[in-house]
């Protein structure tokens, strides 16, 4: 099922057709630490920052959360076709290198020029909705839950629509709770607000 | 149904948090726009466990923990930082079972395992500690016991076994089910089972949610024969125990039980409760800690109409597995006392319980003291680690589980053989 509409295809077409090359072979776990992050920074980018649609930046991610997801996707408790195959033969030690090399890069960049309306009004909800409770007064997140300032606006969305309507399962049901009072319009603005956050903390 | 606070406070809240500037994006805003009418809250499934919770900031903060999925190498595991009192000492009994939770030892020494969030019954060989998956593609197996040679695995709702098992710790037959008329609901539906003095099952069934008006089928301990059969209820207004175990004195069964959420930081307590006769009532959700009526449902009751705890075991420390010390290993003061694992709090701003606490009783059995006997799982605020379950080993050895580090320690006293992997 195509979950990301045609311009997520073109994000995940070109990580098929690098996969297809065997220029993003899922990671073997025996060369060094950066080798081994080639295929993955290949669509999260090299910097932490993705440039890719519908793929989330990962720098300075909260290393818990990166493993419960890694672990999720090894599992397949979380489906999604390249991410099963990227993290099918990791390891528990795996989980852990790897995410602890994406938290020690960089946060990625927030997109600039945000209307100033349409973040202020966002900034109400994500208040109202006690987003920032749990995500941090600046969203940089903390211990499992994930940063989420400077994320990607599209990915962003995505992931509150999923979890809204539950076609991604979470490590457990709070994302989906807190979200059923939350419209589509209100997602498309808390998307846009994060996107364009920039948090004053690195970790 | 969740609050909503006046919109006037959440604009200025709005207002307050811009000018701390912990968030920036670089520009000047106009005078403040009225927010968007929101639609009305939706309701959480049922037995959610954010049902309840009230509208400001800090109880926003609070949602129940989830442990780390994988299970801590053996050299991460935090016992440089766990305290005993004087001639303790504690060691790694085993490591690396995912999710670690209520503790059995058979007949020949093998400990067998439960876990709640993973599918799995571990088993620990007597021999040399090596962990083994005894039966896996179960649902939530977190209780376990043992007689004459067969395990009793406790999943969310059906009780199966295993004959023989420590025979065929390699190559395990399959569980067969023995009794499944139990509730599915998840919410306080993870089970501790354990057979008492009579050779009955005990199996607890939770209230489906934090605090609600549950049927006849829920907010109780059952009992049953060995093979499934004759089932009955032998106490009711329980919310949810994880624990229990017969005091040897007098046969009466002692057991925890976890208080209500979201009634306040500091109240109600969780409960050890003592059973004196079938079908004791013990409050929950009319009153709670023997002391509360219930904000919501205790109008038109009396806590004295029920059974009041014979201790209170600290709000939201999750009082879970418990035992009576038998053996000889300890100091003499530890005889027919009973150590009781506090899992820890999630519904509490800061933290209480993660240790393991020794009780003291009376000739006549009430309670004479609680005392912190396990300490160092929590520090600033944060878990290193969190009991679930405690098992005296034949030798008078104390075991201890950990579900957040998948582990399972050995506590010793005096000049201890030290335990060989």
């Amino acid at each position: 099922m195509d979950r990301w509409g045609i311009r997520g295809l073109l994000g995940h077409g070109w990580a098929a057709l690098m996969l297809a090359a065997g220029l993003a072979a899922p990671p073997v776990m025996a060369a060094s630490t950066q080798e081994r992050m080639v295929p993955c920074l290949a669509c999260h980018g090299e910097t932490g920052q993705s440039r890719i649609e519908n793929t989330p930046s990962l720098g300075a991610q909260q290393p818990a959360y990166t493993l419960i997801q890694l672990f999720m996707f090894r599992e397949k408790l979380r489906k999604s076709e390249i991410m099963n195959q990227m993290a099918k033969d990791f390891t528990d030690d795996d989980l852990r290198t790897v995410s602890d090399y994406l938290a020690a890069l960089p946060k990625p960049q927030a997109a600039e020029n945000g209307a100033i309306d349409r973040m202020q009004r966002a900034q109400v909800l994500a208040q109202k909705e006690h987003c920032n409770s749990c995500h941090n007064a600046d969203f940089s997140g903390r211990d499992n839950i994930p940063r989420l300032a400077g994320q990607r606006e599209d990915y962003l969305a995505k992931t509150l629509r999923e979890y809204k309507n539950n076609t991604r399962a979470g490590y457990d049901g709070t994302m989906s709770e807190v979200l059923q009072p939350v419209t589509d319009a209100e997602i498309a603005d808390l998307a846009y607000y994060l996107a364009h956050l920039s948090s004053k903390s690195e970790h | 149904m969740i609050l909503r606070t006046a919109r006037w406070r959440v604009l200025l809240a709005g207002a307050a948090i811009y000018l701390t500037g912990t968030a920036v994006w670089g520009q000047t805003p106009p005078a403040t726009t009225p927010a968007a009418a929101s639609p009305p809250a939706a309701v959480l499934p049922p037995g959610s466990p954010l049902i309840g919770r009230p509208e400001n900031l800090e109880a926003a903060k609070l949602a129940p923990i989830s442990s780390p999925p994988i299970a801590t190498p053996v050299d991460k595991l935090p016992t440089a930082k766990l305290k005993l009192p004087p001639g303790f000492s504690l060691e790694v009994y085993a490591a690396g079972m995912t999710n670690a939770r209520s503790l059995r030892e058979g007949d020949k020494g093998t400990v067998f395992v439960g876990s709640r969030l993973v599918d799995k019954v571990y088993a620990i060989t007597h021999a040399d500690h090596q962990v083994k998956v005894i039966a896996s593609g179960l649902h939530r197996p977190n209780g376990v016991a043992f007689h004459n040679g067969t395990l009793y695995i406790a999943e969310l709702s059906q009780i199966s076994k295993i004959d023989g098992i420590e025979d065929h710790l390699d190559n395990p037959p399959k569980p067969t089910v023995i009794y499944d008329d139990l509730p599915k609901d998840e919410a306080h539906g993870w089970k501790f089972i354990s057979i008492g003095p009579d050779n009955k099952l005990y199996i607890p069934v939770g209230q489906p949610g934090n605090n609600v008006l549950h049927d006849a089928a829920h907010g109780q301990i059952r009992r049953i024969n060995l093979d499934g059969s004759g089932a009955e209820v032998v106490a009711l207004g329980v919310r949810n125990s994880v624990g229990f175990d017969w005091n040897p004195l007098n046969k009466q069964m002692y057991f925890t039980d976890n208080g209500r959420d979201w009634m306040s930081e500091d109240v109600p307590e969780d409960k050890l409760n003592r059973l004196s006769k079938v079908g004791e009532d013990f409050g929950v959700p009319y009153c709670y800690q023997g002391n509360i009526a219930d904000p919501e449902f205790g109008w038109g009751h009396s806590c004295s109409q029920y059974t009041p705890p014979v201790a209170l075991m600290g709000a939201h420390t999750a009082a879970l597995g418990m035992r009576f010390y038998l053996g000889s290993m300890f100091p003499k003061e530890y005889r027919n006392a009973i150590f009781i694992a506090r899992h820890g709090s999630w519904n509490r701003t800061k933290k209480l319980g993660g240790d393991v606490v020794v009780v003291k009783l009376n000739p006549d059995g009430t309670v004479k003291s609680v005392q912190p006997f396990l300490t160092g799982f929590i520090e600033n605020n944060n878990y290193l680690g969190r009991p679930v379950d405690v098992q005296p080993l034949e030798d008078g050895s104390l075991l201890v589980s950990d579900d957040w580090n998948g582990a399972v320690y050995r506590i010793t006293y005096g000049n201890p053989r030290r335990a060989h992997r």
